[in-house]
């Protein structure tokens, strides 16, 4: 089995307003899946669904080829967006009730707890009440709450939020781990710069329909516009951008470099390949920069949104 | 252990380690007992004090004997002072008041000019009292005048007490009528107050979740349902508990206040009863009387009683604490919760109002039987009822009605929470929950 979930087809309408429409979204065992949209797509709906908190009106979901049910709610840790912990229970009673509650034994529960309490160093606060702790401190423990069953499938809706940039390495890392040593994860997030260093795939929802998914590299690849970053030194920069405009299309430069080369952006037709540019280039004067333009996430969610507008 | 079972014992834990209500379970009764003993006090403190009421006698009719002192009143004669300078006295002096018996030339026409003259207002009592020995001077006066023997008036008094029988020619007492409106009356508040004080808590429990934003963890884990009767549970759990405390910390309180103050509590009850009900009442506990009554306690279908109680208890809490569920998952914070609050209450309290109206009154009229039918008043209705009998196809009419109506209730209060735990922003209107009943899944 090569995908530990797979959404098939799923509506989910809450009265006339249609949340979820035709949405089938197969994310690959062991991967990090980004889940991405604007607000209000339709992310945290289907998330809500994935996790049994809602029902679809119509399509089926696969966990680990089985279809979903209550008792899968053990293999699944959720790290909604909008996150909290009873303030005046103590931290240690809530972790037990909330591991129970995942179908752990108590005994069982206790020994994960310690692990996962001396792994973060915040034994002491076991039995502080999570309204004596910080922000920063509570998310630790909801992170912990999260990952201690050790489910197949994680979701983290804007896992980092809240967390200061020391302790969102932290859990990046975390993250990454739990990966390795197996889980899938679901990452819902609008901060592109976290998607291109965690995710192996993506599906991008807009306005309740899936509008593109795939593995983030062959996204990039079908994104890309062979456009070409060049710097040139060269004796007579006008002449030789003139010659470049008459061969080439180009673009002006959208980076800088640290002599007083020419710059430019050039954008190869499908049949011109980059030796031909580059030959032209070296005939002229020295190469200094020479760089594909990758489209970054961040551009492919801006350039699929307004596409699908 | 089961996930239901988990989410009772949490609220249950979470209720009764709450600081409120450790201080309610403990305080409550002492200061319950405490309000009790200050009325006594005050009350005890108010009759201590005499009054003293003087009265000029022109007609020459009464003598001291018909002004003999009671305990909180004493009179004088001060007929030898004239009408203006007794008046004049008792403004300045420490008296009561001043009654002036002018002399008229008939009985009628004296009884209409007798007047009462004091610096403050004087209470119902003392003025009943007064009206009382001037009644009964000018009748015995009358009869004389008529020619009638007094002693053979005093003579001619008979007290006749019926004996009640039903028809399998058991013996029954009216005092147990007001045993059985007083068992069905504290059963009925005493659900009322139930359903008030731990419905209410459920909701505050369920708007605590959705504010401190865990319940989505939570029902990540459960269903809202399972999540909704674990609260109702636990609730109830923790309200039982407070009830057996207090029930426990009044009845030692009590012994321990009538064995050190020496207040004999059967006193204490007589003690407001004018003389001749005492009379009655202690001829009643008395002798034959005592045993029947004991007996008709026995008779009375303790075992039924006690299994109606415990069914319309629980069936009324838990209808209600599931609307009441349902609106703490409708709004985000309590200020919002009054618009749905209000149809919640009234049936509530309408119960307890029919209940004391019509059930004392008469426990088989046909609107104490119409209220102890329909669902939202039948637990407090027919739990009033209950002592004085009520047939057996009422009954099964009546927990029928409960118990279907519970279920539909219940069903629909878990659509309204299982839409509205997640929901927050705008206070939804009526229109918004009928929408979310047509939610699917």
């Amino acid at each position: 089995m090569k995908n530990l979930l797979e959404i098939n087809n799923v509506v989910k309408n809450y009265g006339d307003f249609r949340a979820l429409n035709d949405v089938s979204i197969h994310i690959p065992k062991g991967s990090v899946y980004g889940l991405l949209g604007p607000n209000g797509a339709g992310k945290t709906s289907l998330i809500r669904i994935v996790n049994q908190i809602t029902m679809p009106d119509s399509g089926t979901i696969f966990i680990d080829g089985e279809p979903l049910s209550p008792k899968h709610t053990a293999n699944i840790g959720y790290l909604p967006e909008e996150r909290g912990l009873y303030k005046s229970m103590k931290v240690g009673e809530q972790a037990l009730y909330l591991a129970q509650l995942k179908g752990l034994s108590k005994s069982e529960a206790k020994k994960r707890l310690k692990y996962w309490f001396d792994k973060f160093d915040i034994s002491a606060w076991w039995g502080k009440k999570i309204e004596e702790l910080s922000k920063g401190m509570a998310q630790k423990v909801q992170f912990i709450v999260t990952v201690m069953h050790n489910p197949k499938l994680l979701i983290f809706d804007e896992p980092f939020s809240g967390f200061d940039p020391i302790n969102a390495q932290l859990i990046a890392k975390e993250i990454l781990k739990l990966r390795d040593e197996g889980a899938t994860i679901i990452f819902s997030t609008h901060r592109m710069e976290s998607v291109e260093e965690m995710c192996d795939e993506i599906a991008l929802i807009d306005k309740s329909n899936k509008i593109l998914d795939g593995n983030l590299a062959d996204i990039k690849r079908q994104f890309r516009t062979n456009t070409f970053q060049v710097g040139l030194n060269t004796a007579n920069p006008k002449e030789v951008e003139e010659k470049l405009k008459e061969n080439f299309e180009v673009f002006p430069a959208d980076f800088t470099l640290l002599g007083n080369e020419l710059t430019m952006n050039v954008k190869l037709k499908e049949q011109e390949s980059t030796n031909e540019l580059l030959s032209f280039l070296t005939s002229r004067g020295e190469v200094q920069h020479f760089v594909e333009l990758i489209p970054s996430a961040n551009d492919i969610f801006i350039q699929a949104i307004n596409k699908n507008n | 252990m089961s996930k239901l079972k988990l989410i009772i014992q949490r609220e249950f834990i979470a209720k009764v380690r709450n600081k409120s209500f450790i201080i309610m379970t403990f305080l409550s009764p002492l200061i319950m007992v405490g309000m009790g003993a200050l009325v006594f006090f005050l009350m005890k403190k108010n009759e201590e004090k005499i009054k003293e009421i003087v009265y000029v006698d022109e007609s020459k009719l009464f003598s001291k004997d018909d002004f003999s002192d009671t305990e909180t009143i004493h009179y004088q004669d001060f007929t030898a002072l004239g009408v203006e300078a007794t008046k004049k006295k008792v403004e300045e002096g420490h008296y009561a008041g001043v009654l002036i018996i002018p002399k008229k030339e008939s009985l009628e026409l004296l009884a209409k000019s007798i007047e009462f003259y004091s610096k403050d207002s004087p209470g119902m009592s003392v003025m009943n009292s007064l009206e009382n020995k001037i009644e009964t001077k000018l009748r015995n006066e009358k009869l004389t005048n008529f020619g009638i023997d007094l002693d053979k008036i005093k003579e001619s008094k008979i007290q006749t007490d019926i004996k009640m029988y039903n028809f399998s020619g058991e013996e029954s007492s009216k005092l147990i009528n007001g045993l059985k409106i007083g068992v069905g009356a504290i059963a009925g508040y005493l659900l009322m107050m139930f359903v008030m004080i731990y419905g209410t808590s459920v909701m505050r429990s369920v708007i605590e979740e959705k504010t401190s934003r865990i319940i989505e963890v939570i029902v990540s884990s459960v269903k809202p349902f399972q999540l909704m009767m674990g609260k109702i549970v636990g609730n109830a759990a923790a309200g039982l508990l407070q009830f057996f405390i207090w029930g426990i910390l009044l009845f030692i309180i009590m012994t321990v206040a009538s064995s050190v103050f020496g207040v004999d509590m059967v006193e204490m009850q007589t003690a407001k009863l004018p003389a001749d009900q005492l009379e009655a009442a202690k001829q009643a506990a008395g002798g034959d009387k005592m045993q029947v009554i004991i007996q008709e306690i026995l008779r009375l279908p303790i075992l039924k009683m006690f299994v109606l109680f415990i069914f319309y208890f629980l069936g009324g809490y838990m209808l209600y604490s599931s609307l009441f569920a349902a609106v703490g998952a409708a709004v985000d914070n309590e200020t919002d919760t009054q618009q749905f609050m209000l149809p919640i209450m009234l049936p509530l309290i309408l119960g307890v109002y029919v209940g004391f109206a019509t059930v004392i009154n008469d426990p088989h009229g046909s609107i104490a039987v119409l209220f102890s039918h329909i669902p939202f008043t039948s637990p407090i209705v027919m739990l009033m009822r209950v002592p004085f009998g009520v047939s057996w196809y009422e009954l099964v009419i009546s927990m029928t009605l409960l118990l279907v109506t519970f279920v539909f209730m219940v069903w629909l209060a878990a659509k309204i929470y299982r839409v509205g735990i997640l929901m927050y922003g705008k206070k939804p209107t009526y229109k918004d929950l009928y929408k979310w009943l047509k939610y699917k899944g």
